[in-house]
């Protein structure tokens, strides 16, 4: 399993995660888990992925960072050990 | 499982705080390229750097898009040359020469700065070692990526006098020859005490003899990120201070265990060690003295700011070294001048002196750092500062340094302008008084009583 943390930030409108969902579901990508909340007036969402089946990543970050773009918010994909090791000792 | 939270804060981090990861180093030694043929010699070290370095650049690009940090410098630090040209140069022109190659070869693979133009005279120099250092003004004056360092004192052997003497006058000369560009040339050069082997900033970086074929060591950064962490806790006691700082220097240092990790694994080199420094850049909200302000201090250089420096200096060590498996390199609170815009204001304001920099440098890694001073300062003038600290790094078993500029042509309170991460500085005053004398004597100064421990 390759876990990756997808974050969307941007003003809440409709289909957001419709969109961000079709365009995984393309690329046989599993959705483990998705939490949202509001911060300052700001929509953020934080989808848990596992990507085990794509071979590109920088490109699936790089799609996803064009899809945000044109849906009008920040979509970021990391790999999950940058959260594991700032916040599990 | 990781939460919504715990991503929203290293994203914030990344986003507005300006974390990042500093620099991925790549060490790199030179011994196996030595032959007593310049022409062998140069060519031999342009194909080791190429070969070992040619990934190095694609590899942080890629670390970089997969965690989502920036890693701001991609570097090559190299055996000290005065040790590899020793067979090969006859004059200061053969050094010259290396230096060449060494430009070449930084920008053939990529990166912004390459160390390790240096040579190691602690005790005294060779024949080689003086013909290096006596190249150093041309070959940074010749080159653009080429950084140089010597290490002119330790603990244990003292500090080599001649040497330091040597490079007051070096020091202007190389200011000297690159005097069309606010004497850039001394940007790129340091002088050092108990030079680390494994130091990966720049322009200090060397590949010590100590060290293996090739070596990863990574320097993290994340000035920002104290200063917002600290900005939660006004007021509070020092216990609280403390444990902030600790904690957030934890945090930071594990971003770049994990990226020094991921390099070494992809490049098949070994990871060397994490530096876990506090390196400050010109951009708002990425400075060390912003976080002296939010200690308490009106300014950097108000009383207690050596205190609070040290204070913060230990506490970035404490939490650093849970983050990772091993520390080394200068590990500390950076404090150079012009490169972090709170030093900046703070000399601008007359809150910081020459001076109250130097008892800074008791307390923190590294040394007198990016400091510009009147372009008329003596050679004996800057050989006496150095020896200053020297003294201080000799005594106290610390890493210490000077990277002064005497700006030729600039007087006191004048703006010099270096561009990038070196940032820009005002010229600061030097005490009038002369040390010709002192600095004439010639000779060493012998090793401090403590440090004969055997």
């Amino acid at each position: 399993m390759k876990k990756f943390i997808i974050t969307v930030v941007g003003h809440d409108t409709v289909g957001i995660i419709a969109k961000v969902c079709t365009y995984l579901a393309g690329i046989e990508v599993n959705i483990l888990d998705i939490s949202q909340t509001i911060v300052d007036g700001y929509f953020n969402m934080m989808m848990i992925v596992d990507a085990g089946k794509v071979e590109d990543m920088t490109r699936m970050s790089r799609e996803l960072e064009e899809l945000g773009e044109k849906i009008g918010v920040i979509i970021r994909c990391q790999h999950e050990d940058i959260f594991n090791m700032m916040h599990r000792v | 499982m990781i939460n919504i939270h715990e991503v929203l804060e290293t994203n914030k981090m990344i986003d507005q705080e300006n974390l990042d990861v500093r620099t991925i180093t790549l060490g790199i030694s030179l011994l196996d390229c030595i032959d007593s043929d310049l022409e062998i010699l140069k060519k031999n070290i342009y194909e080791k750097i190429t070969s070992k370095a040619n990934d190095l650049v694609a590899t942080g690009q890629e670390i970089e898009a997969q965690f989502g940090i920036p890693i701001v410098n991609k570097r090559i630090s190299v055996t000290p040359v005065a040790l590899v040209g020793s067979a090969a140069c006859r004059t200061s022109g053969d050094y010259v020469e290396l230096a060449k190659v060494l430009d070449r070869a930084a920008q053939a693979v990529g990166v912004n700065f390459l160390g390790g133009f240096s040579a190691l005279v602690s005790k005294g120099m060779t024949k080689s070692d003086e013909l290096l250092m006596h190249a150093i003004p041309e070959a940074l004056a010749k080159t653009e990526r080429v950084c140089s360092s010597v290490n002119l004192g330790s603990t244990r052997t003292g500090i080599d006098m001649d040497a330091v003497k040597l490079m007051g006058e070096i020091i202007k000369e190389t200011a000297e020859l690159t005097k069309e560009q606010d004497s850039l040339g001394c940007a790129k050069l340091v002088v050092f005490c108990n030079a680390p082997d494994d130091n990966p900033f720049m322009a200090g970086a060397f590949h010590g003899v100590t060290e293996g074929d090739a070596v990863i060591n990574v320097g993290v950064s994340g000035p920002g990120v104290v200063k917002t962490a600290l900005s939660q806790v006004r007021g509070e006691n020092f216990e609280v201070l403390c444990e902030t700082i600790k904690k957030t220097a934890f945090k930071v240092t594990r971003v770049g265990q994990l990226v020094a990790q991921e390099a070494s694994a992809r490049m098949g080199i070994p990871f060397g060690i994490i530096d876990l420094s506090l390196a400050p850049t010109p951009a708002v909200g990425d400075s060390v003295a912003e976080i002296l302000e939010e200690i308490g201090l009106e300014y950097a250089g108000a009383p207690g700011t050596t205190a609070a420096l040290a204070l913060l200096n230990d506490q970035v060590k404490k939490g650093g070294v849970m983050a990772s498996s091993y520390v080394g390199g200068l590990s500390g609170a950076f404090i150079p001048v012009s490169e972090d815009q709170g030093m900046i204001d703070a000399v601008q304001a007359g809150a910081l002196s020459l001076e109250k920099l130097e008892a800074m440098t008791c307390v923190c890694s590294v040394g007198l750092d990016m400091i510009a001073v009147p372009g008329d300062t003596s050679a004996s003038t800057i050989s006496g500062i150095i020896a200053d600290e020297m003294a201080i790094g000799m005594v106290n078993q610390k890493t210490t340094a000077v990277r002064l500029i005497p700006v030729i042509g600039k007087k006191v309170g004048d703006m010099v302008e270096f561009g990038g991460l070196l940032g820009y500085a005002p010229v600061m005053p030097v005490n009038p008084y002369s040390c010709e004398a002192f600095i004439s004597r010639g000779g060493r100064i012998p090793a401090p009583i403590h440090s004969f421990k055997n």
